[in-house]
């Protein structure tokens, strides 16, 4: 075989396979799709879950869903970017700067389950709590703080040097220069990579098993006292988030119609990551292009 | 003057605070990560001290514990704690699906670079990103009324198989390898390129000959990411693996892994039993191993920068 045609099936071969993962993408996106929309209507999202008869809706873990990971985003965030911004302009090449990086690669790449059996010990049965939305968000903010760091540490690297020596040199102290000048020209970035997050925080699931739960209490919505076990803003209840939701009525839920709940489910899951996904890129090339007045 | 006066004022007033605001600000973003340093530290030891129990306080040998084949927690008489099927479990869909996975995320990592630069990675970019923002349970659950029904049908077995958990897993480490792959090779130097081209290489012998040997640490870094993904996955897996306590003996017996069974037996096992101890070991063991890739990475990337 000579080697333009060894050439020309390698080609081959390589077209193929970018074909073959575009369809698995494409095949993914219309079963959930396809499948799911059609059992999505406004009362299977605002009817709570039923435990064992047919007709059930998600409202309680939509909420919940969306409720942990604003408190998440709560502590993650401002832990996170305090973190990059010690990384990027306070430390300094040496055994600690060693340390916390690869406190952060470990961090970064410990298997969700394992988060969630630290949470589990510590959250759950350490402080007496039991399941709750609490642990829970704390549980996914030790799952989440690493990619945070990342991006803030990234962002702040990426700001012009010239920005930085600017502001020095009119005699702006350290600390006044990352509030004033550092910050808000790498809030861009660190936007876009803390609403990337999200998104994997919204479909995280085995960290919240043993951390917030497999059920929800009995939820009035007009309370809207935060101490009231009935209340939905109350942090100290259990909280079976959507992802979780899914997995449960699966493995073992007793409810007669799972592949309708969790066909809808899928596609809300999937249909609100996918927003997340898209709000951060157009977030992100709207202050771009505001920054760099290209069009 | 009247423009003068509340910058002088501003300039006082920053000049009083001076030494507060900035040490305020060092040690604020130094707690950061000092909370950082004793998360990791306290993942470690919890973990550690608890899944050392079931060895120190209950008994169990470590050597039976990691060698037997028969895991029988419930049998009152002689309770057998042995996991080494859900080991071979869990390193078993991880080779497979990287062998899967690997391939495949390189392949769309060279055509995303070498063979159509422009337009392949305008389309390919945003669908690995895409396939990244699918939660694992969506995977699992597209796993379980797609992959097995079929496989039951047109491959057999029952369905739930190492099969399933090896295809489910490999699609979900294939951005992994796909996005470092792509970035170790776009980062070549392009005269590594030219030089081959010169010398009158097909774009396939330059890719072979060439790219792939330089980029070759790299790939391997990619390749374990993706390893240390799979082996930590836990709900998709546990949904179409079938979750047997018996060694799979082909591709279509249904196993389980170690995700799989502290995931199934952690809720409905008392809190401080000897079977429950024995799934927080498992769960030092997900832990040692996910050390054990970090040091790995860590090699590969040493040998990168000679």
């Amino acid at each position: 075989m000579n080697s333009k045609t060894a050439d020309r099936i390698a080609t081959g071969v390589f077209v193929a396979i970018a074909i073959i993962i575009i369809s698995i993408l494409v095949g993914l996106f219309s079963y959930i799709l396809v499948n799911g929309l059609k059992y999505v209507s406004w009362d299977f999202l605002t009817t709570p879950s039923s435990n064992i008869r047919a007709g059930g809706g998600i409202r309680d873990q939509l909420f919940n869903s969306f409720y942990i990971l604003v408190i998440t985003m709560i502590i993650a965030i401002p832990l996170g970017v305090g973190g990059g911004i010690y990384m990027a302009e306070y430390a300094k090449p040496g055994k600690v700067t060693n340390a916390i990086r690869s406190c952060v690669e470990v961090l970064s790449s410990l298997p969700s389950i394992v988060i969630g059996m630290f949470g589990l010990l510590v959250f759950v049965n350490t402080t007496g709590w039991g399941y709750t939305i609490l642990g829970g968000a704390l549980a996914l903010t030790v799952f989440n703080l690493p990619v945070i760091v990342r991006v803030s540490e990234d962002a702040i690297r990426a700001v012009p040097l010239d920005l930085k020596e600017a502001s020095l040199a009119l005699g702006i102290t350290h600390w006044h220069t990352i509030k004033t000048v550092i910050l808000p020209s790498a809030f861009p970035s660190i936007l876009t990579g803390i609403i990337l997050a999200a998104g994997r925080v919204f479909g995280e699931a085995a960290a919240l098993l043993f951390t917030a739960g497999l059920s929800t209490p009995r939820l009035d919505y007009a309370n809207w006292n935060p101490f009231s076990p009935q209340s939905p803003l109350n942090i100290f209840r259990p909280a079976e988030t959507l992802a979780v939701h899914i997995w449960s009525v699966n493995t073992q839920g007793l409810i007669p119609d799972v592949t309708e709940v969790s066909n809808g489910s899928a596609a809300v899951l999937v249909i609100s990551v996918l927003l997340f996904n898209l709000v951060a890129r157009w977030i992100g090339s709207l202050i771009t292009k505001k920054i760099t007045a290209t069009k | 003057m009247e423009k003068l006066a509340p910058a002088r004022e501003r300039l006082v007033k920053s000049n009083k605070n001076w030494m507060g605001g900035e040490m305020r600000g060092k040690i604020l973003v130094f707690t950061c990560a000092v909370i950082m340093i004793s998360a990791t530290i306290s993942i470690t030891i919890f973990l550690g001290t608890k899944g050392l129990q079931s060895f120190i306080k209950n008994g169990v040998n470590l050597i039976d514990f990691i060698t037997s084949t028969h895991w029988n927690p419930t049998n009152q008489a002689n309770p057998e704690y042995g996991v080494l099927p859900f080991i071979f479990g869990s390193f078993a869909v991880t080779f497979l699906s990287a062998l899967i996975a690997a391939p495949l995320g390189i392949g769309a990592a060279i055509f995303m670079t070498e063979i159509a630069p422009s337009w392949g990675r305008k389309i390919l970019q945003p669908v690995i990103e895409l396939l990244v923002g699918i939660p694992s349970v969506v995977y699992g659950f597209i796993g379980l009324s797609v992959l097995v029904p079929f496989i039951r049908g047109h491959v057999g077995g029952l369905g739930f198989s190492l099969l399933a958990g090896m295809i489910v897993l490999a699609i979900m480490i294939l951005p992994t390898i796909t996005s470092i792959a792509t970035d170790a090779i776009s980062s070549l130097p392009n005269n590594l390129r030219e030089g081959s081209y010169a010398l009158g290489a097909t774009r396939w012998q330059t890719i072979r000959k060439v790219l792939i040997p330089a980029a070759l640490p790299s790939l391997l870094t990619a390749i374990v990411l993706g390893m240390a993904r799979a082996f930590g996955e836990a709900l998709a897996v546990q949904m179409v693996i079938g979750n047997v306590r018996d060694l799979p003996s082909s591709l279509l017996d249904a196993s389980a892994t170690l995700t799989t069974i502290i995931t199934l037996n952690m809720g409905h096992t008392t809190y401080g039993s000897v079977e429950n101890n024995t799934l927080w070991s498992m769960g030092l063991i997900l832990l040692v191993m996910s050390f054990a890739f970090i040091l790995l990475i860590r090699y590969l990337s040493a040998r990168r920068k000679l």
